[in-house]
């Protein structure tokens, strides 16, 4: 087993958890914060701060097992140097936005970065998460095993929750071997017969781990073993792109992210789904990873017409931060499926101390 | 303590008359289906765990969904429990009836409604075989991934509920990572979509909670679940080994060395020799483990995969290693493995399959611990063991019609689960806790854990209408367990320490 430690290894359960305790007698809600740096995914939550970046380190690891648990004030930057100094990753690619980014606003926003339509996404990978509930009690749910299906599946259900159920203060994932060659490429090819080729590629077994279309070109990553990447890059062409490309799209480095003024808008769509019917939308300006199903587009249009072309392309649109104060970051709800969001969150947090209005105004 | 429901242990009944019931639901429903009589409804008192059998109020098969949400809102209205059924293979009794409950059968929803090759998606009825996804997809070079032993006769609804698995798991993840949508019905009747078309959908992730939630949080109406390319090669090793520990510290080895194997399977002497009395794989009956490894991509890489793992094994000690030299020899190691539990059924009159998880370095020990057992307990048992993912199906041999020996095998059952928990595994990899394991998620899980699962119930199912009894134990049925626990502790000091 190997013995992984960061610099500020420190477990604050106890003081996380008294804090709970404290904020539930006197009903006082609390802001969440670890690194601060995913502060613009969601609505703005009024409370008192509670941070989790005291609570910091990796409590096991062991490569053979491909299990990691770690506390989730862990800088994500120190987790993954930990795994990569045993050749490991977190399959899903997690974006980090700053140096800040914790493991905790990794799993609590749940977003994951080129890999992911082959991969898998954050919650694929967690295999367990200790929860500090509305009582200031430590839970644990899942666990350091591949496979659990004891009690519901609490654990996956924090994911992407952003903090409104209880505080995750430990996440156990399955990691796996980084691969073994990558190439990536650059092929100068119009969007819909970029389309046409990864629909062509994506029912074959090729080694493809990200696609995306942007400035007239797609940029394609090839992961794999040695022999099968050669041969892959030999029958698909084009030119040889840096590998860095993939982390600047994932942290949103690259000049699309970084120009205009109209509210950013994450569009997720079945990876098919044609141009969207909407005017004055000009496709070749937008960004199309994940092989077209996670689109970007800037754009000062109607949020209502954003989200009624998503939904009826079969998706949704979050509107990232900074964005005008009449735009919700997210899609609203059917009212059945809101209904039992909110029974869920009353059953879970009946005081509503937890990061109370992050994705909703009504919990 | 008794498995079958304990109106003591698990919580009061209704009292429901058969024929009020029967006469609401059909004017309710006209035209449904609805067994009432016992020798029509005996089919359904059981799931694939056979000796736990319990007779249903009633038994419904509606042919549509519209019937479905009737029957539900009918049943909340007048306060009758229902347990929701697929196939019946299950085996943890997930779909054990209820005396006070109606037994909702949805094997009539069979229809496969849409391949669409292009997005990679199959979108079913709930019914719906699971081998019948990979069947239909196959033309177009697609499959569905997970496949329980059961596939043959296991449908997708009944995969859902209990988040099945199978031996390909560690590279291709269980139901919950290939299930991209549902849609399903409340118990109040109302309908709601879970997850999406896109790869993620607005609010919590409830996709995810409703896979595995063993039919206790609403009924899944419709599946629509992610394809796969076919793997353009398969290639599998076959290692045999003098030592039950070399072989499971080969299985570490090869993950060490980077690889991540299709499948990696574990069997030990009695199952290899009840496999190849059974089938005649072609097993080497003298070994005391045999490994099966399964690399499967692209055929240059898993040519370059599969001289790393014979490497790996001979370092290991192997003491022979064979690799199919075709698709045919390759499907004869494979059906030894599918086959085991029908193998050692042939050895003995009754087997008891126990589906825990543990982390894989603690193999030896817990196959020293379960082989104690089986010695104090003095009934034998065979091990199959996907070894990949650290998923153990020791299967405990006995016979039913011997008086009393299915408690003991039960209680020997017991004490392996509480073993895994110990070493930090869980008490159900793939099976489901159902009404099999509930004692059990009394020593996995705390009171105040247990609470927060009843919160989440609560959330969907206040009045705990469906499915009600399993999965999730009483306060009264943990106390219980613990009262007798530590009953026994005190009478049998030298009881096995994890």
């Amino acid at each position: 087993m190997a013995t992984a430690t960061t610099p500020q290894d420190h477990d604050a359960g106890e003081a996380l958890a008294e804090r709970i305790r404290q904020a539930s007698i006197d009903g006082t809600p609390l802001r969440i914060v670890g690194g601060d740096t995913r502060f613009f995914y969601g609505r703005e939550v009024k409370g008192d701060e509670l941070s989790t970046r005291e609570h910091c380190g990796i409590s096991f690891y062991d490569p053979v097992e491909l299990v990691v648990s770690v506390r989730t004030g862990t800088p994500l930057a120190a987790l993954e140097a930990a795994l990569a100094e045993h050749g490991q990753i977190l399959p899903f690619e997690p974006p980090r936005y700053g140096e800040a980014s914790t493991v905790g606003g990794m799993v609590a926003s749940g977003l994951s970065g080129p890999r992911r339509p082959w991969a898998g996404a954050v919650r694929d990978f967690v295999l367990g998460t200790r929860v500090i509930n509305h009582e200031g009690i430590e839970q644990r749910f899942g666990g350091e095993v591949m496979k659990n299906v004891a009690g519901y599946d609490l654990s996956r259900l924090m994911v992407g929750a952003q903090g409104t159920l209880g505080l995750i203060t430990e996440v156990s994932f399955k990691v796996l071997p980084a691969p073994g060659a990558v190439q990536s490429l650059h092929l100068e090819l119009p969007l819909d017969e970029a389309r046409l080729r990864l629909a062509d590629w994506g029912r074959e077994p090729l080694p493809i781990s990200a696609a995306a279309w942007l400035d007239g070109a797609l940029h394609l990553r090839l992961e794999g073993g040695p022999s099968s990447v050669a041969a892959t890059r030999a029958r698909i062409g084009g030119d040889e792109l840096d590998n860095a490309f993939w982390s600047a799209l994932r942290d949103q480095h690259l000049p699309f992210f970084r120009a205009g003024q109209a509210p950013l808008w994450r569009l997720s769509l079945p990876h098919r789904a044609p141009a969207l019917d909407l005017p004055g939308i000009d496709e070749s300006l937008m960004i199309h990873d994940w092989a077209g199903a996670q689109r970007w587009l800037r754009t000062e249009l109607d949020a209502e017409a954003v989200r009624q072309a998503c939904q009826a392309a079969g998706g949704h649109a979050t509107c990232y931060g900074p964005r005008p104060a009449a735009i919700e970051p997210f899609t609203p709800l059917p009212e059945v499926l809101m209904k039992y969001h909110r029974n869920l969150k009353a059953q879970l947090d009946p005081k509503g101390i937890f990061n109370p209005g992050r994705l909703y105004a009504a919990f | 303590m008794n498995i079958l429901y304990d109106e003591r242990l698990d919580g009061p009944t209704p009292e429901l008359d058969q024929a009020a019931i029967r006469d609401a639901l059909l004017q309710a429903i006209p035209g449904m289906t609805l067994l009432h009589r016992e020798e029509d409804m005996r089919p359904f008192e059981c799931d694939g765990l056979s000796v736990y059998r319990t007779l249903p109020l009633l038994v419904a098969l509606p042919d549509s969904m519209a019937q479905v949400e009737r029957l539900l809102k009918e049943c909340h209205r007048l306060g009758v429990p229902v347990v929701t059924r697929g196939a019946g293979t299950g085996l943890s009794a997930g779909a054990l009836p209820l005396t006070h409950g109606v037994l909702l059968v949805m094997s009539r929803f069979s229809r496969i409604l849409e391949i669409d090759a292009e997005a990679r998606i199959a979108r079913v009825e709930p019914g719906v075989r699971n081998l019948a996804i990979s069947e239909a997809a196959s033309p177009c070079g697609l499959y569905y991934a997970p496949d329980p032993s059961s596939q043959i006769a296991c449908s997708i609804g009944g995969n859902v509920a209990e988040n099945a698995g199978g031996v390909h798991c560690l590279k291709y993840g269980l139901t919950v990572h290939n299930v991209i949508k549902v849609e399903v019905l409340t118990i109040e009747g109302e309908r709601m979509t879970l997850g999406s078309d896109a790869l993620d959908a607005p609010g919590f992730d409830l996709l995810a909670l409703f896979n595995g939630s063993e039919g206790m949080l609403g009924v899944v109406t419709e599946i629509t679940v992610k394809l796969l390319p076919k793997p353009e090669v398969a290639k599998v090793l076959m290692a045999s080994f003098d030592d039950v520990e070399k072989a499971g510290n080969a299985v570490g080895a090869i993950i060490e060395a980077g690889i991540i194997p299709g499948g990696l399977e574990m069997m030990d002497k009695l199952a290899i020799i009840a496999a190849e009395d059974f089938i005649g794989a072609g097993y080497p009956v003298e070994a005391e483990a045999i490994l099966l490894c399964e690399l499967d991509g692209v055929e240059a890489d898993v040519d370059d995969d599969c001289e790393t793992v014979r490497h790996v094994l001979e370092k290991a000690g192997a003491t022979g290693i064979q690799q199919a030299r075709d698709d045919d020899e390759r499907a004869k190691f494979w059906a030894g493995r599918k086959n085991a539990f029908p193998a050692v059924g042939r050895m003995s009159p009754d087997y008891y399959c126990m589906d825990g998880t543990i982390p894989r370095r603690e193999l030896a020990r817990v196959l020293k611990g379960i082989s104690e057992l089986s010695e104090r307990y003095g009934l034998k048992v065979a091990n199959v063991f996907h070894a990949g993912d650290g998923n153990m199906h020791p299967l405990i041999l006995f016979d039913a019609n011997r008086e009393g020996e299915l408690a003991v095998a039960e209680a020997l059952g017991g004490e392996i689960l509480e073993l895994c928990v110990r070493v930090g595994g869980t008490i159900t990899g793939e099976h489901g806790v159902g009404r099999e394991k509930i004692n059990q998620m009394c020593a996995q899980f705390r009171p105040d854990e247990l609470a927060t699962f009843r919160a989440a119930k609560a959330a969907f199912d206040p009045h705990d209408l469906l499915n009600p009894g399993k999965n999730i134990p009483t306060p009264a049925r943990c106390s219980e367990f613990r009262t007798i626990k530590s009953a026994a502790a005190d009478t049998a000091p030298g009881a096995l320490q994890g």
